[in-house]
């Protein structure tokens, strides 16, 4: 089974607007890939399905499938918050909670009931080096995390989902409040960790779905216009849709 | 013909500095006044000894001990009311007609005046309850009082921390209650401490609801069905009865450094939760 995520014929409507029409999609195992499309057109709505995050939102009504590993996450039957535990978020502004490094990285753990602090200790020095953060952090743990630099924050909002060790790895514009340089950064990481997990990801920026997906999908108002890889998409779009937007024609 | 724009300008400024003084003057005075007349009187000895002759000599420890457990039984009950209320508005229920009434409900609560409590608690508490004057009936009544200040601050706090700050620990995997536990509550809790240290400053000056309530024994009390008098209500019995203009302004100055000292503590802890939500 490629697929770790299977989205089939998903529909929310947001009170009277029909904010997601019919969408299928998949998403591949240990790959990356991308929602793009202009703001408004669905895809940040798309992506927060994935773990019920649209759930806290009033009036919102979802009907359709969405698939993982071959179980439908809107069934009855599935407590939502073991489901956010096995796909995790990283969201479009760096939103560490105003603790330490160290209790930042361990709150997953401690919410999911650890108490060992020796076995606690470890998975934040695993989660730290995971995100990259390892060397630079390791004296100083206990420093609060919002005096941090913001590409620091946005990788150790990372670590702080690693240590829960999520299976997929959604990413909500996560480089948008980044400069070019810690972009990169995060970009490089994204590649590293596409071997370990399945990455979802909005972008708004072309060049980085072109720089770091395998498969992107191409929203507008709601529709799931193209869906293929990368590669294909961007060189040879058989939607003129699609072709308008990466042209630059639109949006 | 129109005034020159500076001359308003200079006119507005001192009309609301004058204001202002005025205001801090006031305050000033009363406390000094209050502070001239009754410190003479106030050492360790008036605090730490009983009164005799209802308090025309001695000093006024029950009356201390009086307060202090009345605002602590009040305190006790009011607090985790009012923030359970307070976690159950903001976190648990979407804004409705049920809330706002909720909400509406609390505020008139807080403008009812206090004497009406003291009536309601000696009615409720002393008579039906069989409660008798007592440091309960008292704080109870006063927990009654002060609920609403307590609800109205704690949901402040609450509201105003980072919905960012939900959305992720919810992403982790956390439920509604670990999120409320380990998220909302430690970053609201000043806005919430500063909400109870007003309620203490309320129960602590109050008179009206606690006259009727834990009445005005001088004895010192051995459990929480004594009666006990308060500071402000042996204020009122000396001054009123003329038993001791001396005694009675001394107890006031205490009570006015007393309050003087809560307000501080919640001045600064409002401060701290300002500068820390910055």
């Amino acid at each position: 089974m490629n697929n770790k995520i299977e989205i089939k014929k998903l529909n929310l409507h947001y009170g009277k607007f029909h904010a997601l029409k019919s969408v299928d999609m998949p998403v591949r195992k240990n790959s990356i890939t991308a929602l793009i499309g202009p703001s408004g057109c669905g895809k940040s709505t798309l992506l927060r399905c994935l773990n019920r995050m649209n759930d806290l939102i009033a009036g919102v009504r979802i009907d359709g499938q969405v698939l993982l590993d071959g179980i439908d996450i809107y069934s009855h039957s599935v407590e939502v918050p073991e489901l956010r535990k096995r796909v995790g978020m990283v969201f479009q502004r760096p939103n560490p909670f105003p603790l330490s490094v160290y209790d930042n990285v361990a709150y997953g753990l401690k919410v999911a009931g650890m108490r060992d602090g020796s076995r606690i200790s470890e998975t934040v020095e695993r989660s730290l080096k995971g995100a990259w953060l390892w060397e630079n952090l390791k004296d100083r743990l206990d420093k609060p995390a919002l005096e941090l630099p913001l590409d620091q924050q946005q990788r150790l909002c990372i670590a702080r989902l690693l240590a829960v060790e999520p299976e997929v790895i959604l990413m909500d514009e996560p480089c948008s409040a980044l400069d070019p340089i810690a972009t990169m950064k995060v970009e490089e990481l994204m590649l590293e960790l596409r071997q370990r997990y399945t990455i979802a990801i909005v972008t708004h920026n072309m060049q980085q779905a072109a720089r770091v997906s395998e498969y992107s999908g191409y929203m507008l108002l709601g529709e799931m216009v193209e869906l293929g890889q990368t590669a294909a998409i961007f060189t040879n779009p058989s939607d003129a849709r699609t072709q308008d937007y990466i042209t630059g024609r639109y949006g | 013909m129109r005034i020159p724009p500076r001359y308003t300008q200079t006119a507005a400024k001192l009309v609301m500095g004058l204001a202002t003084l005025a205001t801090l003057a006031i305050l000033v005075f009363i406390i000094l006044f209050v502070l001239e007349k009754g410190l003479p009187v106030v050492g360790f000895k008036f605090l730490l000894s009983a009164p005799r002759d209802m308090g025309k000599a001695g000093g006024i420890f029950p009356v201390v001990v009086g307060t202090i457990l009345l605002t602590l039984v009040a305190i006790l009950i009011a607090t985790p009311l009012g923030v359970g209320t307070a976690i159950y508005l903001t976190e648990y229920t979407r804004e409705s007609r049920a809330t706002r009434i909720i909400r509406f409900g609390a505020d008139c609560l807080a403008g009812i005046p206090s004497i009406i409590f003291g009536l309601f608690g000696f009615i409720f508490f002393v008579t039906i309850l069989q409660m008798g004057w007592s440091i309960l009936s008292g704080g109870l009544t006063l927990a009654f009082m002060i609920l609403p200040t307590i609800i109205r601050t704690s949901e402040e706090a609450i509201k105003s921390v980072p919905n960012s700050y939900r959305e992720v620990s919810f992403s982790l995997g956390a439920t509604r209650w670990e999120t409320v536990q380990k998220v909302v509550l430690p970053s609201a809790l000043p806005g919430i401490v500063t909400g109870v240290m007003l309620g203490v400053g309320r129960s602590i000056g109050e008179t009206a609801a606690v006259i009727f309530t834990a009445g005005s024994s001088l004895r010192m009390p051995s459990s929480l069905f004594d009666s006990v008098r308060t500071m402000s209500v042996h204020f009122y019995i000396l001054a009123r009865e003329g038993i001791s203009t001396e005694n009675a302004y001394g107890t006031a100055a205490i009570l006015v450094i007393t309050i003087l000292l809560i307000n501080l503590t919640a001045y600064g802890l409002m401060n701290r939760f300002v500068a820390k939500n910055n």
